[in-house]
């Protein structure tokens, strides 16, 4: 009798498809995966650390850069969060503003999610098909604020400057062609023999495991559980458009494919009714920091008189923290950010809940039991992105 | 439920434990201590009115010098039955850092809580696989404590990996064609 | 030289002379392999973290790098040039300085991004400062992120430094 042995292999965190620098031991039986073991941390820059030692306004195009795909997601998930710990209430064009910019984010990143998704799978042609329209969306993006991926475009208290007719005009003539485009994309592969053959029935996680592993977005929302943020807690102007949450029945691949094929036709009309039902008015709080807030003093105890230190107690004692957590629903999934803040400019805590680090964190239980070439269908179905991981 | 109700019945059902509630806007955290977070952690999630099944966050704080224990670990609880949620904090001294696991409560613990390792060095008794996640293994030092430095330049102190690296860079650099 | 109207040489371009009416081209050797070096860069994909969007836009249709001669390939034994996108970490760097010590010569090194080229807005305890601490780089190309162009522009700089260079076509040098 042969002896049998498993072979262990190194999915390197340079590979061609682990969409960034991920790395996954993999301990092969033949084909099938037996464990399968994720390596983070190849990017980890010290966001958190740097954040603790900028001011608000200055640790703002530190998020831009953790889920690079979708920067202006990211960075109303911070403006939000740090509006609602300071007490500073945006006007409400800038909230339209916002909402219709996080829904060109999210189909410009579930665009990023397919061409690299199908790419993986063999399917090539869509990659090129999907990247074309999304230099559609970085031309908007240049139009309003120059920049093409870190916009850094929402500010705390609004946004940067305001949108113009030529902005305006473009937007309606996008969200007139692109329905046409979501329909050539489903055309390449939507029925296609290979791609049904692996998608259907692989990554399969049930809607319980899937919320006790604290799954959020549409790799939730391919398991049936319908819980978008948008919806729970709604921000911005969400509570004032009408838009359904696309759920999915089977719990697998196919499935969150379908959904985020069902999130670009949402995006359409949530963008349409922004653009619709706009509001006139300012796009910065007059209340807003300026980029230069002095960094003042920590809180200190209530019963000190303010600023000054009685002789023989310690400065700096015992102050009171606020602390606030804050989500929004962003492409990807949920992203929080938890600030604990002690009176000064600089946040004294900032955790930045990403929901990449929790995805990565279910491979294992995807992979095991599958074969290899299912693998990588499991890591372009979660949609990491490994700046959001690693932060 | 409202946040302040679900903190009054923890308040009530684990009354010795609860050191403090904390309102800031409509949020409120629960402050513990962490000897029986693990009944406390069962009891909202298998509590039919709280039923916390999902575990938005677990994260740590470093409070050095500014509270009488140094780290808090939080757990933030969130209900998608009834779409509430909560904040809970657990208050960890510099001397005895360390809390139990809630894997076996949330599966998705499992990396916040090796994160919280890696970055405070505070251990999780029970924890299946308790390693540095984002930090290289072998690292020293506990990068997100308020005592560790922030810049690139450790001197003396940098990892073991990177000086083999840059000893690798002088030899080869012989062979360099330029 | 005998001067007339089709076998005269006709110098085109610097070096390189022709005899039209013969179909020939006079020229040093290393005129012809700098040319065919330079029009095809096989790069290795090394993208780490948000410039390789940017390389990915630049390999896309509307900047399209494939009429440099730029094929994108996976392993470094079968590539002319690494491009390093985006921030490099300490427990990044000794992948890096394999895969870069695997690539057979002659090899470039193109730093892309702020954060390759010195760090960028990243200077924290687990990043490296600059790709050129690990590796010796040929051309840096600044911007966070840079514009699709300004990659096309790095690139056409690397091939004029190519366009310099002595015989690279033969052991004896």
């Amino acid at each position: 009798m042969l002896k049998k042995k498993e072979l262990s292999i190194n999915m390197g965190p340079q590979h061609p498809a682990t969409h960034g620098v991920l790395r996954l031991v993999l301990e092969l039986d033949g084909e099938t995966v037996v464990k399968c073991t994720p390596h983070v941390g190849y990017l980890h820059r010290g966001t958190e650390k740097l954040g603790e030692n900028r001011t608000y306004p200055m640790a703002l195009p530190l998020t831009d850069r953790l889920d690079y795909v979708s920067s202006m997601s990211n960075n109303i998930g911070y403006c939000v969060a740090v509006e609602r710990l300071l007490g500073i209430e945006a006007p409400a064009r800038a909230k339209y503003i916002r909402t219709i910019m996080a829904e060109l984010t999210r189909i410009a990143n579930h665009i990023v999610w397919i061409a690299t998704h199908a790419l993986d799978i063999g399917a090539m042609t869509v990659f090129l098909y999907s990247m074309r329209d999304r230099e559609w969306i970085l031309d908007l993006y240049e139009m309003v604020c120059g920049a093409r991926l870190t916009v850094t475009y929402p500010r705390i208290g609004g946004v940067r400057c305001d949108i113009d007719q030529e902005f305006m005009d473009s937007c309606y003539k996008f969200i007139e062609d692109f329905p046409k485009r979501i329909e050539e994309y489903e055309t390449l592969i939507d029925q296609n023999r290979i791609w049904l053959q692996r998608t259907v029935g692989v990554g399969i996680i049930s809607a319980a495991d899937a919320i006790n592993w604290g799954l959020t977005g549409p790799t939730l929302r391919g398991s049936g559980v319908a819980y978008d943020v948008r919806k729970a807690a709604p921000y911005d102007a969400y509570d004032q458009i009408d838009f359904e949450v696309p759920v999915g029945k089977n719990c697998d691949v196919y499935d969150r494919y379908r959904c985020r094929m069902d999130e670009f036709r949402q995006s359409i009309s949530i963008i349409k009714q922004c653009l619709d039902k706009m509001p006139d008015g300012l796009v910065l709080a007059s209340e807003a920091p300026p980029y230069d807030m002095p960094i003042g003093k920590p809180r200190v105890m209530p019963g000190h008189p303010m600023g000054e230190i009685l002789p023989g107690e310690l400065v700096e004692e015992k102050v009171p923290f606020d602390e606030l957590y804050s989500a929004t629903e962003v492409p990807k999934g949920e992203l929080g950010f938890y600030f604990v803040n002690d009176g000064t400019a600089r946040p004294y805590r900032m955790r930045i809940r990403a929901p990449s680090f929790v995805h990565a964190s279910v491979l294992p239980k995807l992979c095991e039991g599958s074969l290899v070439a299912d693998v990588i269908a499991n890591i372009g179905t979660i949609d990491i992105v490994l700046g959001e991981c690693d932060r | 439920m409202t946040p302040r109700a679900i903190a009054e019945l923890i308040q009530s059902k684990f009354k010795p434990e609860v050191a403090e509630i904390t309102e800031f806007g409509d949020q409120v955290s629960v402050l513990v201590n962490k000897t029986r977070i693990l009944e406390i952690m069962s009891f909202l999630r298998n509590s039919s009115e709280l039923y916390f099944d999902y575990l938005t966050d677990l994260c740590g704080v470093d409070y050095q010098g500014r509270k009488n224990e140094r780290f808090e670990v939080v757990y933030h609880l969130r209900s998608i039955l009834h779409n509430h949620c909560i904040r809970i904090k657990a208050a960890i001294p510099e001397k005895d850092c360390k809390i139990d696991s809630v894997v076996r409560i949330w599966a998705g613990a499992n990396w916040h809580e090796r994160e919280c390792f890696d970055m405070y060095g505070i251990s999780f008794t029970g924890h299946p696989d308790l390693r540095r996640i984002l930090m290289p293994d072998d690292w020293e030092g506990h990068p997100l404590r308020k005592d560790y430095p922030l810049k690139s330049d450790l001197g003396e102190a940098e990892w073991k990996g990177f000086k083999e690296v840059l000893e690798t860079v002088e030899r080869n650099k012989k062979y360099e064609v330029r | 030289m005998i001067v007339d109207g089709t076998t005269a040489l006709i110098e085109v371009e610097e070096g390189i002379r022709i005899i039209p009416g013969a179909n020939t081209i006079v020229c040093a050797l290393d005129k012809i392999v700098n040319w065919g070096r330079k029009s095809s860069i096989w790069p290795m994909t090394f993208g780490l973290a948000c410039c390789a969007i940017e390389m990915m836009a630049t390999g896309a249709s509307h900047y399209d790098l494939d009429r440099f001669g730029v094929v994108f390939r996976g392993s470094p034994r079968q590539s002319d040039a690494i491009i390093i996108a985006g921030t490099l970490t300490k427990k990044m760097a000794p992948v890096v300085r394999m895969v870069y010590d695997q690539m057979p010569e002659p090899r470039y090194v193109i730093a892309m991004g702020s954060c390759a080229c010195s760090g960028g807005i990243y200077n924290t305890y687990s990043t490296v400062q600059g790709v050129d601490t690990v590796l010796p780089v040929d051309v840096y190309i600044p911007g966070c992120p840079p514009r699709p162009e300004a990659l096309l522009d790095g690139l056409i700089m690397l091939q004029e430094l190519i366009n310099k260079e002595h015989f690279k076509w033969s052991r004896w040098r």
